[in-house]
């Protein structure tokens, strides 16, 4: 059987000698991301608290490094990394391009309901 | 691995048959495409969370004041403690799971069985804390009064800590009221669980309690909710206190909006059955290593892709953290 497992992280940073040794490098890195989130969201540093795009700077780092976890977990937990280019970019391109778009409309939809609600003639605070 | 030996003279074409497309077996291959679509009815459920807190923006509960418990540790304020926990605890069933995959390569039957009854164990501890989770939420903590437009009004001291109902309130013995039971009057009428205290209880604990003072929902712009002046707290309860709300359903919600419960019910709860699925098929599977059956098929692919399901489980609770916890 032909399971052949591409042994390097972080664009060739880091190499691992087997599969098994990756796995454990992944946890320790997942681990590390997870304890930051975690101890920033109980600090919460009011550096952080600034308005980048619509929100606060501490949630686009959250929404980030979400992001790089499910990466991760994806790429080495679930093999992507060794699948052929064609089976990765139907699942990934797919799923991205539908969620972005997805999102986009909720969020867009839910602030303008908002809007109503505040600058118009409609209330609900009574 | 194959039992049967066929030559059909198209060895190594395209199109001859026995090609894998994409290199990849039709089961996984299944899997994946079943995984992009279980991603985006998840993805739905987030942005449809989004949409919601988007259109209450101003007034959502804020995730640190409503998950604070720890298990043991009563009266402790442990914000996300317990979920950063019950994420490691699936992060690390993950890799045993796909510890299990690697020693499935290896066609190591005694390292498989391991590492699948692992995955299992750290499946019913996240479970379990789930239900835990559930069970602090409905039953809540500090109780709270709604309004007739729905809002929600808590009580603080002057300091801006959080006040208990049971603090202030006492429950008038002259004016209590028992539950109306279908038995026992109209049997086509029937009424929930009364709350322990009404609102009139509340105005005369609120009235007896000077350093007792009303936050409403309205997030102000320190990122924190508006405290109301004492005599503004008395006029908002007299004028607008409802209900008495105790805990969290799918109709009302001491936190806040009713439908960021109702949100925490339905996303965690999808997610939790797909975790309870994830065990029974990881039994099954692990069943079928004991008894040797991909010993004998020599090809230890199923637990690979019950592995790109657990994994993808992983993956979701991983967004459903930050967005429920976090953000």
């Amino acid at each position: 059987m032909a399971h052949e497992h591409k042994l390097a992280i972080f664009r060739g940073l880091v190499k691992f000698k087997s599969n098994t040794q990756k796995i454990w490098g992944v946890l320790i890195f997942l681990t590390i991301v997870t304890l930051i989130e975690v101890g920033l969201g109980i600090v919460k540093p009011e550096s952080l608290m600034a308005q980048v795009l619509g929100m606060k700077a501490l949630n686009w780092i959250f929404i980030i490094l979400t992001i790089v976890k499910a990466y991760y977990i994806t790429w080495d937990f679930m093999h992507m990394r060794d699948e052929v280019k064609a089976l990765r970019r139907m699942i990934v391109w797919t799923a991205i391009f539908l969620i972005i778009y997805l999102i986009f409309i909720l969020l867009q939809e839910g602030g303008y309901v908002f809007d109503v609600y505040k600058d118009g003639y409609i209330k609900r605070d009574f | 691995m194959s039992t049967t030996v066929v030559n059909t003279g198209t060895e190594g074409k395209t199109w001859g048959g026995a090609t894998k497309p994409l290199n990849s077996s039709y089961g996984k291959m299944m899997m994946w495409f079943f995984i992009v679509s279980d991603a985006l009815t998840f993805s739905g459920f987030l942005a449809a969370y989004g949409f919601s807190r988007f259109k209450f923006i101003d007034s959502w509960p804020i995730a640190d004041e409503v998950f604070t418990h720890f298990p043991f540790l009563h009266g402790v304020n442990a914000p996300m403690y317990y979920v950063a926990f019950m994420t490691f605890v699936l992060i690390m069933s993950s890799v045993t799971m796909v510890l299990a995959v690697d020693a499935g390569h290896h066609l190591n039957k005694a390292k498989v069985t391991i590492y699948m009854f692992l995955t299992i164990i750290g499946g019913l501890i996240f479970v379990g804390s789930q239900a835990w989770e559930w069970g602090t939420f409905i039953k809540g903590d500090y109780g709270a009064v709604q309004t007739k437009g729905g809002n929600i009004l808590q009580f603080v001291d002057t300091e801006g800590h959080r006040v208990a109902l049971r603090d202030f309130v006492v429950v008038d013995a002259h004016a209590e009221r028992s539950k109306h039971e279908s038995k026992s009057g109209l049997w086509f009428v029937s009424e929930g669980t009364l709350p322990t205290y009404t609102v009139e209880e509340v105005i005369h604990g609120l009235e007896s309690h000077d350093n007792v003072l009303v936050r409403t929902q309205i997030i102000n712009e320190a990122g924190e909710k508006t405290v109301l002046s004492r005599a503004e707290s008395l006029k908002q309860i007299k004028q607008n206190g409802k209900a008495v709300v105790e805990g969290a359903n799918l109709y009302v919600n001491e936190y806040g909006s009713p439908l960021f419960a109702d949100f925490f019910f339905f996303i965690t709860g999808f997610h939790g059955f797909h975790v309870f699925s994830g065990v029974i098929i990881n039994i099954i599977i692990f069943f079928n290593v004991i008894l040797g059956t991909y010993e004998r098929r020599k090809n230890y692919e199923m637990v690979e892709k019950v592995g790109l399901y657990w994994h993808f489980v992983d993956l979701v609770w991983v967004f459903v953290f930050t967005f429920f916890y976090l953000v």
